[in-house]
């Protein structure tokens, strides 16, 4: 094989236009970690392996043939289940205050990431087993499906975890055609039962739920996180004050600045104009998503590609809208942004597999 | 027919499909919209009052204190410095339990229950936001021993501070006084004086004495650095800098050495003694005892400390000089006799006939002198020498009470001298108006009889009655009294303090002559004060006084035996010398010593010889009762 081969090999099953918008958040995040680790390549290199890691996983994916992944939904549903019932065994790792990971002896994982992806798959191919005559049954099922890892993770808990994927499941009945009639009952039934559980509840868990929509009420504690990210974005205004010159980001007062609240990094020193066209980024690749999707073959790889993109979206509007004070904080990192190497890996393998779809289409035969 | 049912399906699927994602791009399509507004709120509506926010985070305005100006006397001698030292310090608001914290502290460095209980009662008066010290004068071992695990008390710092010293400790307690840490009550009134800003840093006020009354002058005026801060409150770069003015160093009129021969010359004594320059008005010495240690009070008391001096029936915290009022005594009887002369009530050769007691027109009461048997013929001179009451007593009937008071008013009684100190008493001059206002009852003319000895409702303060014999002595010239001569500020100018002359009450030179030299021969050999001065070189003036502290029954004897310690007269002594050409006035109390002659003249005459001689006593012993001839 020639150079000239080898690349055509490397290249047939990514999508260059999605590649390059992936490759421009690269280097928004390497940029960003390096300014908000004050100067340090130490993060940046760090962050720079989780891509390298990330974008081969993602390779693999994008290469591996649709009816793989449609093989791999039920093992993979039912070990992460099997993983979030042991994380509360003893096997279990406490961390401030949340039980999140588990001990595998060599390292511990957090077994909710892997359902970030488990969940939709499973869903998406379940409706794909029953295309044929879907009824209301089908999405009884699907919605058991998806509230019952959901359940165990929020009950970590893991509320970030939890909304993300509530929302990748909820796309997938969204787009399977869940009925307008439940989706707007579902929601009267949600508001009309809050008083009533609203009364059920602790005193202290009320204090926490109020907390979380009102953190000016706990300006030393997560208030403090939003209090203190607004200021940064703020006072960056229309043109920011400078790559490396953020004073909420280099004298400390940002917390959490190289994963949850990066975003405040950008902002104050790029401004208005810098979150233009970081959200201009955002929609150039959620964009390319919904293509892919619109163009998608199959009932799974649809449903597939449309909760990957939708599930991308709500990730990078939830963090951007608890940094900017809109949203309570629940800790969702900025995605392809915020250092980290679980949820790089998580979002990369989804950038895989909307690939696969686009460009294993046409061998696959309906 | 199935096939046909399952492609048209299959159209109406991609068809819904397709509504559905474009629903979820519209979806996504107003939520960036959102954050978009939600940016452009932010950053262009809100972005001055963000920034303001982000500039109050990062900029810090921290107040550096100025040093406190220095305390000197005439001579350069320090009497209040200031010396560095480490402290340890908690910041109370971020501790959970402070028991377990003292205990763990206590492991590192010596903290003893004195320090705790002294810290405990400076958390009850605490302000928001500060420090307190546990612990102060830390060696450099304990330092370092700290520093390495400070790390494990969030909480606690060690503070270099400067502290304040006073080398003369309680020979100088009335005099310079204090300071202590800044009270709610001082912020207040801080506040409304608009120096609060000037306080910013500053953890220590005067309290008492000089350093609270030259407060202003020491205090010096804060500078101000700001600082840019990360969120851990570190300073990581100094913005600007307005240097601080250290306070003015003072200059006091006292000689400390002075001051220490008359502390000593009291021995066990309580009392009190103030000497003035008659010719400026600048005082010498200023003694009250006992004295305590002003360290103590620094960083706040420990209670049992507090107990030990409130409680003491000796009352050290009592400034005797300035605030202890007595009555005169004996000691009234020159200003008396000039009064006589003023009015020309008595000329100075007419002689009375004094058979030991004094009568009114008309009553039987008998007024006693204070020798039994009386002092036979006696004329104004001797009047003074032997301190004849009977002689005074007809000259205050003679008189009258509003001539009296008028006349001892132009010496200062009754009102406050005016002394750069705060808190001063002014006395009691009495007169039949303040009778009345006071007890709503009229004057008797029995009032007008003990007045005219210096006892009934007549009351002085040492710090007065030496105003009143500096005015005697400087031929009616009154200076004012002061204790501050120079003050120096920290730009090495210095303002003198003028000697301000406030009056002169031009006595008749014969009146003055007549009364001086009986004065002098109060302590020449037939006066009463003559034990106490003999073989005395200079030409010295005084006159002995007792104040009363209890009442004597008609027709009972004063027994000093058998009479509790604290319930003895007080003695008194006024002098001035040279006689001539007069350099130092004084008073001296002796509280509960009995006679003038005895217990107090004996202390002038020390005081005396060191001011004019040089003369530095041997350690002093306490003065035996009654010595042979000496007498009131």
């Amino acid at each position: 094989m020639n150079t000239r081969q080898l690349k055509q090999r490397f290249m047939q099953h990514l999508d260059p236009v999605l590649l390059a918008g992936l490759g421009l958040f690269g280097l928004v995040s390497l940029a960003m970690l390096y300014s908000a680790s004050d100067g340090s390549w130490l993060r940046v290199l760090a962050q720079f392996g989780n891509i390298a890691v990330a974008f081969v996983a993602m390779w693999v994916v994008a290469n591996m043939p649709l009816h793989y992944l449609m093989r791999a939904a039920v093992p993979m549903y039912v070990l992460g289940m099997i993983l979030l019932l042991l994380v509360m065994t003893p096997l279990g790792v406490n961390s401030h205050g949340a039980t999140r990971w588990l001990n595998i002896g060599v390292a511990t994982i957090q077994p909710s990431e892997l359902m970030k992806i488990a969940v939709p798959l499973m869903m998406a191919w379940y409706f794909e087993k029953n295309e044929a005559m879907l009824t209301l049954k089908n999405y009884v099922v699907a919605t058991v499906l998806l509230l019952l890892p959901i359940a165990l993770i929020a009950n970590q808990p893991d509320l970030g975890t939890s909304i993300l994927i509530y929302a990748s499941g909820f796309y997938v009945l969204f787009l399977a055609g869940l009925s307008w009639r439940i989706m707007i009952g579902g929601t009267l039934a949600a508001v009309a039962s809050a008083p009533f559980l609203w009364s059920m509840l602790h005193d202290y868990q009320r204090h926490r739920i109020l907390m979380l929509l009102d953190p000016t009420q706990d300006a030393l504690g997560k208030g403090y996180h939003t209090i203190q990210g607004m200021i940064a974005v703020g006072s960056g205004g229309i043109l920011g004050k400078g790559f490396m010159n953020g004073t909420q980001t280099h004298l400390d007062f940002l917390p959490e600045r190289t994963t949850d609240f990066i975003f405040a990094v950008w902002s104050e020193e790029f401004g208005l104009i810098g979150n233009l066209l970081l959200l201009g980024l955002y929609a150039f690749v959620i964009g390319r998503g919904f293509i892919i999707t619109a163009n998608a073959s199959t009932y799974f790889t649809r449903l597939m590609a449309g909760s990957i993109t939708l599930t991308f979206f709500t990730y990078a509007f939830v963090n951007m809208g608890m940094v900017s004070g809109i949203l309570p904080v629940v800790g969702v990192p900025l995605p392809l942004i915020s250092y980290g190497g679980t949820s790089m890996l998580t979002l990369m393998l989804g950038f895989g597999m909307l690939m696969s779809i686009h460009t294993h289409k046409k061998l696959v035969k309906t | 027919m199935n096939r046909h049912i399952e492609l048209k399906n299959h159209q109406r699927e991609i068809y819904y499909f397709r509504l559905r994602l474009v629903l979820s791009l519209g979806f996504v399509a107003v939520l960036l919209f959102i954050l978009l507004l939600r940016f452009f709120y932010l950053q262009v509506i809100r972005h001055d009052y963000f920034r303001t926010l982000g500039e109050n985070n990062r900029i810090y305005v921290v107040p550096i204190v100025p040093n406190r100006g220095l305390i000197m006397d005439r001579n350069g001698v320090v009497m209040a410095k200031n010396y560095s030292g480490y402290t340890l310090e908690i910041a109370p608001d971020q501790v959970k339990n402070m028991e377990a914290l003292i205990a763990e502290l206590s492991q590192l460095v010596d903290i003893s229950s004195k320090d705790i209980r002294r810290f405990k009662k400076l958390l009850t008066e605490r302000q928001a936001l500060e420090t307190l010290p546990i612990r102060s004068q830390l060696n450099d071992e304990e330092v370092a021993r700290v520093a390495a695990q400070l790390f494990r008390f969030p909480s606690v710092r060690i503070k270099a501070r400067l502290f304040r010293e006073y080398p003369f400790a309680d020979v100088t307690s009335h005099l310079i006084g204090y300071v202590g840490r800044i009270n709610q009550s001082e912020i207040d009134k801080l506040e409304e004086d608009d120096a609060a800003a000037n306080y910013m840093g500053s953890d220590y006020i005067g309290k008492t004495g000089v350093e609270q009354s030259y407060e202003k002058q020491l205090h010096g005026t804060t500078g101000f650095e700001q600082v840019e801060v990360d969120a851990g409150g570190r300073a990581v770069r100094v913005l600007s800098r307005t240097a601080p003015q250290s306070g003015s160093t003072l200059m006091l009129t006292l000689d400390a050495k002075l001051q220490e021969v008359a502390e000593q010359a009291f021995g066990d004594y309580r009392g009190a003694l103030v000497a003035i320059d008659p010719t400026s008005g600048e005082v010498l010495a200023f003694i009250s005892k006992p004295g305590y240690d002003p360290g103590l009070f620094i960083d706040g008391i420990d209670t049992e400390s507090w107990d030990a001096l409130n409680n003491s029936p000796d009352t050290p915290l009592n400034n005797r000089a300035l605030r202890g009022q007595y009555p005169p005594g004996s000691t009234i009887k020159p200003f008396m006799a000039l009064a006589g002369l003023f009015y020309d009530t008595r000329s100075p050769s007419r002689t009375i006939s004094d058979p030991g007691y004094y009568m009114l027109p008309g009553s039987r009461h008998q007024y006693r002198d204070w020798k039994t048997g009386g002092h036979g013929s006696v004329d104004m001179f001797k009047a003074i020498v032997v301190s004849c009451d009977t002689y005074f007593y007809g000259l205050a009937t003679e008189l009258g009470i509003d001539n009296m008071h008028s006349y001892l008013e132009r010496f200062g009684f009754g009102r406050k001298t005016g002394l750069d100190m705060e808190g001063e008493s002014s006395g009691l001059l009495p007169s039949p108006e303040w009778k009345a206002k006071r007890y709503n009852q009229i004057w008797y003319p029995g009032d007008t009889v003990s007045a005219g000895i210096g006892q009934g409702y007549n009351l002085v303060t040492p710090l007065q009655l030496a105003f009143a014999t500096a005015i005697l002595a400087n031929d009616g010239v009154a200076f004012q009294p002061h204790l501050v001569k120079e003050i120096r500020k920290a730009d090495g100018n210095a303002v003198l303090t003028e000697n301000k002359q406030l009056f002169d009450l031009q006595i008749e030179p014969e009146h003055l002559k007549l009364v001086k030299n009986a004065m002098e021969a109060v302590t020449k050999p037939g006066g009463t004060a003559a034990g106490s001065n003999y073989g005395v070189t200079y030409r010295l003036a005084g006159k002995t006084g007792t104040a009363q502290v209890i009442a004597v029954k008609q027709g009972e004897k004063y027994d000093a035996e058998k009479i509790s310690e604290y319930n003895r007269d007080h003695a008194w002594f006024i002098a001035f010398a040279p006689a001539d050409k007069p350099r130092i006035a004084l008073a001296v109390l002796a509280e509960n010593g009995g006679h003038g002659g005895s217990t107090a003249a004996p202390i002038a005459r020390k005081v005396m010889d060191y001011y004019l001689l040089g003369k530095v006593p041997q350690p002093l012993q306490k003065v035996t009762e009654k010595t042979g001839t000496e007498n009131d």
